[in-house]
């Protein structure tokens, strides 16, 4: 067991190392993608609002004057001690607005993937064991239109369906507003905190609220892990160990669930990490759709305000939750997988 | 014939079914396997050979059909159900694959192979019978009791094919198929896993189906041979003899193709198998033969019986009365055969 | 090259290419003669003097209704393939025209520019598309103003990477291909063999990825739309800021608003992963299943053994 252990800690020092240029060239890439506009933060969030002399001194005091390397350094800097600067249109440190509005984000996020899991894996599993069936068609449409269709417009129609004309769920926000006043905020993240304040309530009109939007990023995955699982599936039946199984005369429903069905699902974990990216641009136009008041929605209102500094704490912390997912997949991977140490 | 026999294959067919029109892997196959003898099935790649071992245990691929019939202990595995025909792969029918590589589920440990195995057929089983026996079998396949609980890839090719080979015999059943176990191993393993083969006649009375390209491993483990060629059975009968004596045109030239010692040259068959879609009429070796006649490219050779335990279907063998007058004058070649070589 | 295989394949991936290629022949041809097809331009909002119905449901003046800007819902569902055609057309020409050449010359040079070039493109790629193509297309709309041509160049980055890694990755196996090494042992220059021997082997792979990514353009044009930063509603139409503007009809029952360009993106968007997938199947040969037809074994004459 302790030879196991050691070739895991070596893999995951190996994929840490990796990691760290990674995150470097992010940060530069964020800095040069915000900073090529035009101007400083400060005139394009204030300019016209504020006499020039007054600008001026904001500037200056801002330290926007100062050469673009100097600055880009103090950034990379005041990242590594997780300063992300203040926002210039409400002046609100940016950590804050990732911890009062990442909550939400990871909250609809966590309940997409539980969506695509739930409906994906079943799915792709159904498929891959009646290949070439009619629902297998049908199963494999479904997929290819899930992704084709925008979450907005998917978000619409369960709108329309579910909230205008059954009156089923909410539309908007996160939570009825005596909810969000009735439950202290102690970890920001909203269905968690109503679990810890012991309010049943309050915990069901969080859910409540969470179906649609869940959902609708949800069916925006459900095909990358639909397709995933069936030609895993396909593929893991044809194997090689599977009629080994067969042969032993080992029953085809064992053959089915124990070999082929569990090695077709390894896999998932990869793509899990892979759809990060996708996840949080769907989570994006989401919440855009659901007012969901998320980083996707702050985002949104920074950029209109042309708050640049809010803008760039943001994406830097996408880009660095893109990478560190990625890591983490790859070592939980190590440890469902014993061949991924070697 | 005696009833000793624990399988007599009678007449076995199976074809697949493609685009271009059936492919006949094996075609009107004859056999018969005493307990505790070694049979080798030889015969160049693509002539039926691993589609006639699969078909013994009555495993057939996607799409195929299989007729003739398959009497194990007197009963015909095409008329059991599919749950019968399951029960005795494993504890009577058992079957060793050429790759060893990837034939055991690879997120399993060996130990796990095993106790899927036991708990399947013996469902009253203990656990510590069940590691009882594992350990003994595998003990006496070379694997050490330390192994037990390693993963697939813990192990070389050479030692995967004796945990292979382990699972086969396990639960000691009447017939083992091996089908190449030794074609991916290098020439010390091969020797290795052909003593073990070898010496399963002597511990076990478990009869041995041996299908290999190679002649020398049929000479060292077998009792007796079975040529195939283009999914027939050309000629058998016991090794020694049939390899001093060979009476099929087809077993010679295999013979002289082989590399030895005294090789001075290389012989090889002119032409390739033929293609099992569209076989040649009559004889299906007679474009390539050097011996053909009149009458092999006209009529199905008959088999016949030139000694006791010998069975060939060769016109050269006769029966005289049905080869004809002028049936015997050497058959006229063009010379296309040379052209569709190159 | 291509057809042989897409000619001889059958059955379904057949039958899905062929859908594919209708659907997305009939936006091209609602793009093309949008002015001849939809009743209205797009930002008509009345005729012969008199000004639209608000938000009327779908009748036989207006087929899809209005919107609450009194627009025919119908043109602006048609102009919008407009749009959609131009901005993937340019952003697919425009990253093909970027990711291959830089593919070839990373692939065959290698050592520190394929580094760097790995290094950066794999940045752009863990970056998420969308957000991606937002910061872009705001920075770019402040430069060149809010049309087709920013839109289309937001997207052309976030695609790049894309044809980058597998024009790379072909290009690095086929360089050590004999035949490549055959013809550089000849005197072939880098030049010869990266246009001569190297492009033609790598172009294969080109008609899947250009048709998933034209699909996958349309849903970040239409995101971007939906967020406001696309294309501004006085230039074109475009069916994602359409959505946008329904989301606010929903609340009221309005359902014409939304659903008629929201199918028009769904349809094509399909249309264009099935041609890609279609492509796909049927030019990988290793994705291809081989056909499994009925046999029958003839009956024989001898009693034993009868034939099942």
């Amino acid at each position: 067991m302790s030879r196991t252990a050691g070739t895991l800690r070596r893999y995951v020092l190996q994929r840490l190392a990796l990691v760290v240029p990674m995150v470097f060239i992010l940060l530069t890439f964020v800095f040069l993608l915000v900073r090529v506009a035009p101007g400083d933060p400060v005139s394009a969030a204030l300019g016209g609002r504020l006499p020039p002399e007054a600008l001026a001194q904001r500037r200056a005091a801002a330290g926007y004057d100062r050469p673009l390397i100097v600055q880009y350094l103090e950034y990379l800097g005041n990242v590594l001690r997780g300063d992300l600067g203040r926002t210039i249109s409400d002046n609100r440190a940016v950590s804050d607005v990732l911890v009062e509005n990442g909550g939400a984000t990871l909250t609809l996020a966590g309940a997409a993937l539980v969506v695509a899991l739930l409906a994906g894996i079943p799915l792709g599993l159904y498929s891959g064991r009646h290949r070439d069936s009619f629902g297998d068609v049908g199963v494999r449409l479904f997929g290819i239109v899930s992704y084709a269709a925008p979450v907005f417009f998917t978000g619409l129609i369960l709108q329309l369906v579910f909230a205008v004309w059954l009156d089923l769920f909410p539309t908007s926000g996160q939570a009825s507003p005596i909810t969000q006043v009735r439950v202290d905020e102690i970890t920001h993240i909203l269905l968690l905190d109503a679990l810890l304040a012991g309010n049943v309530d309050a915990v069901l009109d969080v859910v409540h609220h969470l179906v649609l939007p869940a959902i609708t990023l949800g069916l925006l995955c459900v095909g990358v892990f639909l397709r995933l699982v069936r030609v895993n599936l396909i593929q893991s039946l044809q194997g090689d160990y599977v009629e080994a199984a067969r042969a032993r005369g080992i029953p085809e429903r064992y053959v089915v669930r124990r070999h082929a069905f569990r090695n077709a699902l390894v896999p998932v974990v990869t793509v899990m990490g892979l759809q990060t990216a996708l996840l949080l641009s769907g989570a994006i136009l989401t919440e855009a759709t659901f007012n969901w008041p998320g980083l996707g929605s702050e985002l949104v209102d920074y950029l209109n305000n042309r708050d640049y500094v809010a803008v760039q704490g943001i994406i830097t912390v996408f880009a660095v939750v893109v990478v560190v997912v990625s890591l983490l997949i790859d070592i939980v991977n190590a440890l469902i997988d014993p061949r991924v140490r070697y | 014939m005696t009833d000793e026999a624990v399988l007599r294959v009678r007449d076995l067919r199976v074809w697949y079914g493609t685009e271009r029109g059936p492919v006949r892997a094996v075609d009107g196959v004859d056999l018969a396997l005493v307990p505790g003898e070694t049979l080798g099935v030889v015969g160049e790649s693509g002539c039926g050979k691993s589609t006639l071992g699969r078909g013994l245990l009555g495993l057939l691929p996607e799409g195929a059909k299989a007729g003739g019939e398959v009497r194990f202990r007197g009963t015909d595995l095409f008329e059991l159900s599919g749950r019968a025909l399951r029960e005795l792969r494993g504890p009577e029918l058992g079957m060793i694959f050429q790759d060893p590589l990837t034939r055991l589920n690879p997120l399993w440990r060996v130990s796990e192979h095993f106790e899927e195995l036991l708990r399947t057929h013996c469902p009253d089983i203990s656990a510590e019978q069940i590691r009882h026996r594992s350990l003994a079998t595998l003990r006496r396949m070379g694997i050490p009791p330390t192994r037990y609980r390693n993963y697939p890839h813990e192990f070389s090719g050479g030692m995967r094919q004796r945990i292979m080979i382990a699972l086969g015999l396990v639960l000691n059943p009447a017939v083992l198929v091996a089908d190449e176990p030794t074609t991916s191993l290098d020439v010390l393993v091969e020797a290795q896993i052909i003593r073990l083969l070898a010496d399963l006649r002597r511990n076990f009375d478990t009869a041995l189906l041996l299908i290999t390209h190679n002649l020398g491993i049929v000479a060292e483990a077998c009792d007796r041979v079975a040529v195939m060629y283009a999914g027939h059975v050309v000629e058998t009968g016991d090794a020694r003899e049939v390899f001093a004596a060979p009476a099929h045109p087809y077993t010679r030239e295999l013979l002289r193709s082989t590399i030895s010692l005294s090789t001075t040259g290389l012989h090889y068959i002119p032409g390739a198998p033929p293609d099992l879609v569209d076989p040649p009429p009559a004889c299906r070796f007679h474009p390539r033969c050097p011996d053909a006649m009149q009458v092999c490219a006209t009529r199905d050779p008959v088999t016949v019986s030139p000694r006791p335990g010998h069975r060939v279907a060769c016109w050269l063998h006769g029966p005289a009365e049905q080869v004809g007058a002028g049936g015997d004058a050497p058959l006229v070649r063009e010379e296309i055969d040379v052209a569709d070589e190159a | 090259m291509v057809w042989a295989p897409i000619r001889s394949s059958r059955g379904l991936p057949r039958w899905l290419l062929g859908a594919g290629c209708t659907i997305t022949l009939l936006f091209v041809v609602l793009a093309v003669f949008a002015p001849l097809i939809a009743p209205y331009d797009f930002d008509t909002f009345s005729a012969d003097g008199q000004r639209f119905a608000q938000q009327a449901p779908p009748s036989a003046e207006h087929w899809f209704g209005t919107t609450v800007q009194a627009l025919d819902v119908f043109s602006r569902v048609v102009f919008g393939a407009r749009t959609a055609l131009e901005v993937v057309v340019l952003s697919v020409a425009v990253s093909l025209l970027v990711g291959v050449p830089l593919g070839l010359v990373s692939g065959y040079f290698g050592r520190w520019l394929d580094r760097l070039l790995v290094l950066i493109t794999d940045t752009v790629f863990s970056f998420p598309p969308l957000l991606l193509a937002i910061v872009l297309s705001f920075l770019l709309s402040g430069l060149l103003g809010g049309g087709v041509a920013p839109a289309a160049l937001a997207i052309t980055v976030v695609y790049v990477p894309q044809y980058f890694r597998v024009v790379r990755n072909t290009t690095f196996s086929a360089k050590e291909a004999s035949y490549v090494e055959a013809a550089r042992a000849i005197g072939a220059g880098p030049l010869t063999v990266i246009t001569r021997y190297l492009f033609s082997n790598v172009v294969q792979s080109v008609p899947v990825i250009a048709t998933l990514n034209a699909a996958d353009a349309i849903l970040t044009l239409a995101g971007l739309g939906f967020l406001g930063y696309g294309i501004q509603p006085t230039e074109a139409a475009e069916w994602g800021y359409d959505i946008q503007r329904a989301i606010a009809d929903a609340g009221a029952g309005i359902w014409w608003t939304g659903l008629f360009p929201g199918l028009a993106i769904v349809l094509l968007v399909t249309g264009l992963t099935l041609v890609g997938e279609g492509l796909n199947e049927t030019l990988n040969p290793t994705l291809r299943r081989r056909r499994l037809l009925p046999v029958t074994l003839p009956t024989r004459d001898t009693d034993a053994g009868g034939s099942r």
